[in-house]
């Protein structure tokens, strides 16, 4: 039997008479990043806390490497890191301080509880930053430094809950970029996300939770073939320009494009977003017209729950409270 | 992994949690500066508002009502620092910190144990201050130097124990200001309805009956008789027992709702 990265076997995990996680099974490879991808309150944070071992599931089981998180939740610990959503690092120690009290608590020495520490921040772009306490940090940095707490005892697996949520586009591709080197090192990164740019760039295997359950999962493309792909939509000067445009599409688009009910409106879907942009333009050019409005829109994750469940994922995040009373993310 | 190692391992983990609790006191003058007015400026309060009545009244070594109240205010100080131990935890599990720190490999009571030990660090800095100013006041050790180390190290062992009993009110509520209002439940009882500031003697019997058998009463009784050279009444092995009892109550109950925290 291969050893899984790390197994949910139909957990279950009630909060008071809300079911946080109602019966999810997953299984990671190793060495692989896992994107777990869900509105909040859809249980993912639940999920990783639990195969942090700190939390028990009501039913269910659930393994790290192997090793069952409720019979033997120390070794289980010896193996992951985890950074969490909110910055778990002391504002009043300096972030060499932080790290080097990280690695003490994993049981190094105390020189190479420094010596990780000194490596950790300078991996982290930190170094400069070291001997300021935390208080003086920007949001990014915080983050980083927390990743840096998360991976001082060389985890096997890495548990990264909604690492880049609230970061500024450009601090998130940072952080990206570090969790892409992580994952160079051999560790199998958990990686729950809100965003499906974030699982689509990052993750090898996609699963998407809502309200506790699996409903979905397979590779960024997969997913995205459940849901049609990318189109690029545009928009006419004139409405005799339309059987034109629809016969310079028809040649490029896998998919038949169609127009709305102006018929000034066309959407084409297309396999790859990009290329399939500069394709119609150059159809478009070739057969002279001049669209007045041309963008390209990718699935995002409201599609996802759209085809999905039937329901957007905004609305789920704005129902009325009493529907999602008590609900964890 | 054997006894010794896990042994020498619970210690490293403590002291690891204990300095970084430090840190953040140095971190935050502020703090120290209030954490030093405080206890002054209650001693100074007690001592001339009820100095006056009560003093004439007692029978105190020295003849002075701040003879009486020290050892009594200093308890309450203390009380108040472990009352900070609870805030302070209940805040590091809002914070995240402790998610941290339970998904680490580390020993299950070295964060309580590290945050009972910096706040009586704190405690040992509290003493020293309300002793001076005490001692401007016309506070002095009756008994010798000696029992007067003693008297500070009966103070400062209930100040731990007492910590114990808010770490475990901490991670019991959860939030820092349920922590502070459920502290503060326990602690204004305990040394008002007490031999802290007056003699229980002129309470009414049924009150009487409760601050003659509650640790308050044996802590500050024991601490004055040390202080003062008076006979303690049997306080100072009933005070032992309390701190004993508390401590074999609370360290386990605690360590077990840091460990069932979710």
């Amino acid at each position: 039997m291969t050893k899984f990265a790390f197994e949910a076997d139909n957990v279950v995990k009630h909060f008071g008479d809300v079911k946080a996680l109602d019966g999810v099974t997953l299984r990671a490879e190793p060495g692989k990043i896992f994107g777990l991808l869900g509105p909040n309150g859809a249980g993912k944070t639940t999920l990783v806390r639990m195969l942090s071992t700190l939390l028990t599931p009501d039913a269910g089981t659930a393994q790290v490497l192997g090793v069952d998180v409720v019979r033997n939740p120390d070794k289980v610990r010896r193996m992951i890191g985890l950074a969490g959503q909110f910055a778990a690092v002391d504002e009043y120690l300096t972030g060499y301080e932080n790290i080097y009290m990280v690695g003490r608590l994993y049981h190094l020495s105390a020189q190479e509880a420094k010596k990780r520490a000194k490596t950790l921040l300078e991996q982290l772009n930190l170094a400069d930053a070291a001997t300021r306490t935390v208080r003086t940090y920007s949001g990014g940095m915080r983050r980083r430094l927390d990743l840096g707490a998360s991976l001082v005892g060389h985890p096997e697996i890495l548990f990264l809950d909604e690492p880049t949520t609230g970061l500024d586009p450009r601090t998130r591709l940072d952080l990206w970029g570090i969790i892409r080197e992580l994952i160079a090192g051999g560790t199998t990164i958990l990686l729950t996300t809100q965003y499906l740019e974030e699982a689509d760039e990052l993750a090898d295997k996609i699963a998407v939770i809502d309200r506790g359950k699996v409903i979905a999962e397979g590779t960024s493309n997969q997913l995205k073939a459940k849901l049609g792909g990318d189109v690029v939509e545009f928009e006419l000067h004139k409405l005799s320009d339309s059987p034109k445009a629809l016969k310079a599409m028809s040649a490029l688009a896998k998919k038949q494009p169609t127009t709305d009910e102006s018929g000034l409106t066309i959407t084409v879907p297309v396999s790859n977003g990009s290329k399939g942009l500069l394709a119609v333009v150059r159809e478009l050019d070739k057969a002279g017209i001049e669209p007045s409005a041309l963008s390209l829109h990718r699935p995002s994750l409201d599609d996802v729950f759209l085809s999905l469940t039937g329901e957007k994922a905004s609305t789920v995040a704005s129902q009325p409270v009493a529907a999602k009373k008590g609900r964890r993310s | 992994m054997n006894i010794a190692s896990s042994l020498y391992y619970q210690f490293s983990d403590t002291w690891a949690i204990t300095k970084r609790n430090l840190y953040r006191y140095l971190r935050l003058p502020r703090l120290i500066f209030f954490s030093s007015v405080q206890p002054i400026m209650f001693l100074v309060l007690f001592n001339f508002v009820f100095g006056g009545a009560i003093g004439s009244g007692t029978k105190i070594p020295g003849g002075k009502y701040i003879n009486y109240l020290l050892p009594g205010i200093l308890t309450q100080m203390i009380m108040f620092g472990g009352m900070q131990t609870g805030i302070g935890l209940a805040r590091d599990m809002s914070a995240g910190i402790i998610d941290r720190f339970r998904s680490l490999p580390m020993s299950r009571g070295a964060v309580l144990a590290g945050r009972t030990l910096a706040d009586s660090v704190r405690n040992v800095f509290v003493a020293v201050i309300m002793l001076s100013v005490g001692s401007l006041l016309g506070f002095r050790f009756h008994a010798g130097i000696l029992r007067g180390i003693a008297m500070v190290l009966v103070i400062l062992l209930f100040g731990f124990a007492f910590s114990w009993v808010a770490a475990f009110l901490g991670m019991f509520s959860g939030d820092e200001e349920t922590a502070q209002l459920a502290s503060f439940v326990l602690i204004f009882p305990l040394v008002f309805a007490s031999a802290a500031f007056v003699p229980i003697q002129t309470m009414p019997h049924w009150l009487q009956k409760f601050a003659a058998n509650q640790p308050v009463t044996f802590v500050t009784n024991a601490a004055r008789s040390l202080a003062l050279g008076t006979p303690d009444g049997g306080a100072i092995w009933k005070f032992l027992v309390w701190v004993a009892g508390i401590l074999v109550v609370f360290i386990p109950l605690s360590i077990y709702a840091y460990r069932k925290h979710s």
